[in-house]
């Protein structure tokens, strides 16, 4: 009864029960306290020296109208596809399903996943089938003085 | 009428205060105690808590003039649990490889949320062990406590004592700064001296150079890293749970001063000798984070071959006393390599000490128990001197 653990309280020994009762949760906290942020605290050094902007690929022309080329951007893996009129296109090749890394298949004239048979636009990254939920992430490619260039896209 | 003479006083039976509170605790025992909830009794039902927590009920701990010296395994087992618990943490972060471990732990101290302290109290914690691990050791021999049937926990207990040392060995090269560097050269070399010791230095990833000195590097440091954290443990633990238990099995044992006494007292394990414990532990950890705290372990420059050792350099204090037995003994005595003479006498005279069950007589009184007292002190004063010197600097 809610009377009698109060009445239990206000003995010396339910007081000192208490008293200890506070004294140890507060010295676990003590020790738990600096543990979880110990721990927390390299969350933020997991990207670290990967975080890349801008990807230089070398010449334009390597890559064939009609083709794709996977690359890592950053610590991202990435693709570029040259389209048959020869513009390009770039995405982050992290399919939006699961995370599998696609690829471009030149036979279907788009980008799939090798995983779960997700179909992305190779121009415009756009999931057309499969489980994926979302397009892919566009990055911009361009062409400075003959060499291909792939920036984060401006949002 | 005269009264009758009074009694003399005995003071080792003059009433303790803690009686009553046994008394006390006694009671609380013996009352009703409430059905168990379902989930308890379900998990009693299928690993037997009932048989665990009867062997708790039953085990007593003698009371005594030098009871004092029973808290001194619990304390080091402590400090072992604190070392398995910073231990851990810091292989979250900690990277070996000579180009990364310095790095590493320098994150560890100065980005790492709370790292200083994680490591401070690693560090601070392996000195603590070992020191209490020497004090509980001779606690035990000079309470004869090795005696049958107990060999083979003062057996386990001497070898706990090595691996523990090993430990300190081995993680102090990990956050290869120049001071680790030097160290674990240095001692590379001396065991290098020693017959075999050339194979002792290959298997620890140092070969011998052409010039004779131990290469220090990253072979090395891989495999330090891998006995830290994977070898030295994995033989550490079972040797543990058979000293725990062998403990477990024996009692406290009971020094030959008090036994020959008409009754020894006990108190039992639970709740009363392990309150004490708590209360004992309590102010060790206590310590131990106040050291860590306001005295927070250093972390040197990183390894560079191109730069002269750290004047006055020294091994740790543990290792302090070989040192300078080998600092010691002159370079050559007769025939004999003095560094030879040197690591021969501290390893004759740590087996003697290690089989001092095989050749304790197990008397209780008379010149062989004052003999065997006196081997001991000598030990101990000859450690503490050796070690002394060590840190004066002399010769």
């Amino acid at each position: 009864m809610a009377v009698d653990r109060i009445k239990a309280f206000f003995t010396r020994r339910g007081f000192g029960q208490a008293l200890i009762g506070i004294a140890t949760t507060g010295y676990l906290g003590a020790v738990l306290y600096p543990v979880l942020r110990f721990l927390a605290s390299g969350a933020r050094f997991a990207g670290e020296g990967t975080e890349v902007n801008e990807v230089l690929l070398g010449d334009a022309d390597a890559i064939s109208a009609g083709s794709g080329k996977n690359f890592a951007f950053g610590s991202r893996p990435a693709l570029v596809v040259r389209a048959k009129d020869g513009s390009f296109s770039a995405f982050l090749a992290t399919c939006t399903h699961l995370g599998c890394t696609v690829a471009y298949d030149a036979a279907k004239g788009a980008v799939r996943c090798p995983c779960h048979g997700g179909v992305f636009d190779a121009a415009t990254g756009k999931n057309l089938g499969g489980p994926p939920p979302k397009p892919l992430r566009r990055l911009e490619a361009v062409v400075e003085g003959g060499k291909l260039v792939v920036r984060r896209a401006k949002t | 009428m005269a009264s009758p003479p009074r009694p003399p006083i005995d003071e080792d039976h003059l009433p303790d205060p803690f009686d009553a509170l046994d008394a006390a605790s006694h009671a609380d025992v013996e009352e009703e105690e409430p059905p168990a909830p379902a989930l308890v009794r379900w998990i009693d039902d299928r690993i037997g808590l009932e048989q665990l927590s009867g062997l708790a009920r039953k085990k007593t701990v003698p009371v005594h003039r030098q009871d004092f010296w029973y808290y001194f395994g619990g304390i080091t087992l402590l400090f072992f649990v604190v070392q398995m618990f910073t231990g851990l943490l810091l292989l979250v972060y900690y990277q070996p490889g000579v180009g990364t471990a310095h790095a590493s732990v320098a994150r560890i101290t100065s980005e790492i949320e709370f790292g200083w302290l994680i490591r401070s109290t690693h560090s601070w914690a392996a000195n603590l062990m070992l020191l209490f691990a020497f004090v509980h050791m001779f606690s035990v021999y000079f309470m004869k406590a090795f005696r049958a049937p107990r060999e083979l926990t003062w057996g386990s207990g001497i070898l706990l004592l090595g691996l523990g040392m090993g430990f300190g060995f081995t993680g102090y090269l990990l956050p290869w700064d120049q001071l680790a560097f030097a160290g674990a050269k240095i001692a590379l070399k001396s065991i290098a001296g020693a017959p075999g010791g050339d194979i002792i230095a290959m298997m620890l990833g140092a070969p011998l150079d052409s010039a004779g000195e131990p290469n220090v590097g990253a072979v090395s440091l891989q495999r330090f890293f891998a006995l830290h954290v994977a070898v030295l443990p994995t033989l550490f633990m079972p040797l543990l749970g058979l000293h725990l238990w062998l403990v477990q099995k024996h009692g406290n044992a009971i020094p030959p001063s008090e036994e020959g006494r008409p009754t020894t007292r006990t108190v039992p394990f639970y709740p009363n000798f392990l309150f004490k414990d708590l209360v004992v532990w309590l102010l060790c950890l206590n310590l131990l984070t106040v050291l860590a705290a306001f005295s927070p372990w250093e972390l040197g420059e990183a390894v560079d071959v191109a730069k002269p050792m750290p004047p006055g350099i020294h091994p740790e204090w543990y290792f302090m006393a070989q040192f300078e037995l080998l600092k010691l003994v002159p370079a050559h005595v007769g025939p004999i390599d003095g560094e030879m003479v040197g690591m021969a006498l501290f390893t004759l005279a740590a087996l003697l000490w290690a089989v001092v069950p095989l050749w304790d007589r197990g008397t209780n009184a008379g010149a062989r128990l004052r003999r065997i007292n006196y081997v001991g002190f000598f030990a101990a004063a000859a450690l503490i001197a050796l070690t002394g010197l060590g840190y004066l600097g002399w010769p």
